[in-house]
């Protein structure tokens, strides 16, 4: 193991403590919504903030130990860091940027400067060497700053929302970018962001965390297919169904039960793709043009509460069962539009629910 | 705008009156300095034995008083904006204290401190024959004295606005504390360090009242520009005059470097 980290950190009234292990080459991604404790984190493992309690250790090397007094200052880390906002120094063009780390290692000023064009070279960027950061795109400066990142070669890179800054253009670039250097390149990484998107692109390993806690770890295979709770299933796009099987059936709550043939009696949980719900406007019978196979598909009047356009579908929070969502055309036919409040009759077919395990607690 | 398309609404006469007012107070003195120049004899003014040692003072004392808020300021500023200490506030405000002090309480309190009798003027005199009072060396304690907080509070609030995640990120490139200061901040902050310096300076070379009660008017050894212009206005006019100017052509041209170059580091 490359870095196993229990980091706990009290900072004045939130506390963190989440513990954490990365494999020699692994990205692990951690995932939460804004203030779950990502960034300190992230600033833990890079040294500028020391742990309350806990333990953090990098290649065999004890980096942060409050019990035994041990704290190793950020420059003898070895930890690369990426900010969302690239940071790099304005004073200095892209080439300076990128021999920076090379220079404080003690390389020779010819010496630093091959080596950083070397990396530019590498992330496609040689053209800017000479540009100063104000000069570039946004998509050219975190490709600058990825490549003054690897460019020291750290036993782990830290990446904090290294695509939140970026253009819708710019972002599948960059991420492909991620994935051909920090993903084949034997570096370990941790990667925050709160783009599930990001992080199931990227990572071999995701780790939710929530309010300073870890939620769920697992591959994102894992955590899609066994989300540990609605808001894990919210973050990777999927439903979450929870209820009780009795006599073959799932019970989700006010006459609503769907028939699980084989499932054995007991609390369920399932998932269920956000497109795999239908929904009709009214209460009209429309099995057939939600797409939905006529004779298995159970279907219950509710309300719509959200909308959320996705282009040119639309995400549909329904009211019923709670925080059931449905991914459908955002042109509903005779080009009416979706409206918050509507009456609507949604469906979905047993044979979709994937059950899995009864749920913990 | 409310007036018809293309003109400017009128401001209230009353704030238009007060605006004049107000610029006459502050230019009218200005005229009158330059209306009383003698161009004529204005270089041989200004290179009178008393002018040219009380320039050449007031050069070397206000480069030393930059120089060492410079070397003693830039720590504390750095302290102030990167670290927690207790008592801090208290600090700061003891920081900022010269600037609204009047000099001559500076002056006074100088004298207490590092006078013959002071505080730390006693065993300094007593133990190593070091005397403040009277000397260059006092002049220059003075000037730093009222002169330093202009670069602390400068350079602080330019280390307030910096985003301390370029120093974080140099850190983890291999920068150690200082390689970090001497090649990330000193140069990101690097207008405001040249503002303050320059504030410092001019600061340092207006100084009057904390020279004059605590190091004395005594000609080529604390007698300062502004000094000699106070002394000159009682026997020559016409050198106290000539001195102004030159104090004023310096103001300016501070003024306007500043402005042009530097522009950005005073706005923010």
């Amino acid at each position: 193991m490359n870095l196993v980290a229990d980091v706990d950190v009290r900072l004045d009234e939130f506390h963190e403590d989440v513990h954490l292990e990365v494999e020699e080459g692994e990205v692990v991604a951690v995932l939460g919504p804004n203030g779950a404790g990502k960034t300190t984190l992230l600033r833990a493992l890079a040294g500028v903030r020391p742990l309350t309690a806990g333990r953090i250790v990098l290649g065999g090397r004890v980096l942060d130990d409050p019990g035994r007094g041990v704290l190793v200052p950020p420059e003898e880390r070895s930890c690369g860091l990426v900010f969302q906002e690239h940071l790099l120094f304005p004073h200095l063009d892209a080439l300076a940027n990128v021999a920076f780390g090379p220079r404080r290692q003690g390389v020779s000023r010819a010496e630093a400067a091959a080596v950083a064009r070397g990396w530019l070279d590498r992330l496609g960027v040689a053209d800017v060497a000479h540009q100063r950061p104000r000069h570039m795109s946004g998509g050219e400066s975190q490709r600058v700053a990825l490549a003054r990142a690897l460019a020291v070669g750290p036993r782990l890179l830290l990446l904090d929302e290294p695509m939140a800054a970026l253009d819708v253009t710019q972002r599948p670039v960059v991420r492909q970018l991620l994935r051909d250097h920090v993903g084949g390149s034997g570096v370990s990484c941790v990667l925050v962001t709160h783009d599930p998107l990001d992080a199931t692109a990227l990572a071999d390993t995701l780790v939710l965390i929530d309010g300073g806690r870890v939620v769920q770890r697992g591959t994102p295979a894992e955590v899609a297919r066994r989300p540990a709770s609605q808001w894990v299933a919210r973050m990777m796009g999927v439903n979450l169904l929870s209820g009780e099987v009795r006599g073959q059936r799932l019970d989700l709550g006010a006459a609503l039960t769907l028939p699980v043939p084989g499932a054995p009696d007991g609390e369920a949980r399932g998932v269920l793709a956000l497109r795999d719900v239908g929904v009709q406007p009214g209460g009209r019978d429309t099995r057939s043009d939600a797409g939905l196979d006529a004779r298995s598909a159970v279907g219950w009047t509710t309300r719509i509460l959200t909308l959320q356009p996705t282009g040119d579908r639309i995400v549909l929070g329904l009211e019923y069962p709670v925080g059931l969502q449905a991914d459908v055309p955002a042109e509903r036919a005779g080009g009416h539009p979706w409206v918050e409040g509507m009456s609507v009759r949604a469906w979905i077919d047993p044979g979709d629910v994937e059950l899995f395990g009864p749920s913990p607690t | 705008m409310a007036g018809s398309a293309g003109r400017r609404r009128r401001p209230p006469p009353l704030l238009l009156a007060s605006g004049v007012v107000a610029v006459g107070l502050l230019a009218l003195p200005l005229v009158g300095l330059l209306a009383r120049v003698s161009w004529s004899t204005l270089g041989s003014d200004l290179t009178s034995p008393t002018a040219l040692d009380a320039l050449r003072l007031s050069l070397v004392c206000s480069l030393w008083a930059t120089g060492l808020s410079l070397l003693l300021g830039l720590p504390l500023a750095w302290l102030l904006a990167r670290t927690e200490f207790r008592g801090k506030s208290v600090v700061r405000a003891i920081t900022v204290l010269p600037l609204v002090l009047p000099p001559v309480v500076g002056g006074v309190a100088l004298l207490l401190a590092f006078g013959r009798d002071g505080i730390l003027g006693r065993p300094l005199f007593d133990w190593f024959g070091i005397q403040f009072t009277f000397s260059t060396a006092g002049v220059v304690l003075a000037e730093t004295f009222v002169a330093m907080p202009f670069l602390i509070v400068t350079v602080e609030a330019a280390l307030q606005v910096m985003d301390v995640r370029f120093e974080e990120v140099a850190a983890s490139l291999g920068a150690g504390r200082w390689a970090t200061f001497r090649l990330v901040t000193a140069p990101m902050i690097r207008s405001s360090l040249v503002a303050g310096a320059a504030l410092t300076w001019a600061r340092a070379l207006g100084e009057f009242g904390a020279t004059i009660t605590f190091a004395g008017d005594i000609q080529g050894r604390t007698q300062t520009l502004p000094l000699a212009v106070y002394l000159a206005l009682e026997g020559n006019e016409r050198v106290a005059v000539a001195l102004s100017l030159l104090l004023l052509v310096v103001s300016f041209a501070v003024l306007v470097a500043l402005r042009g170059r530097w522009l950005g580091a005073l706005r923010t």
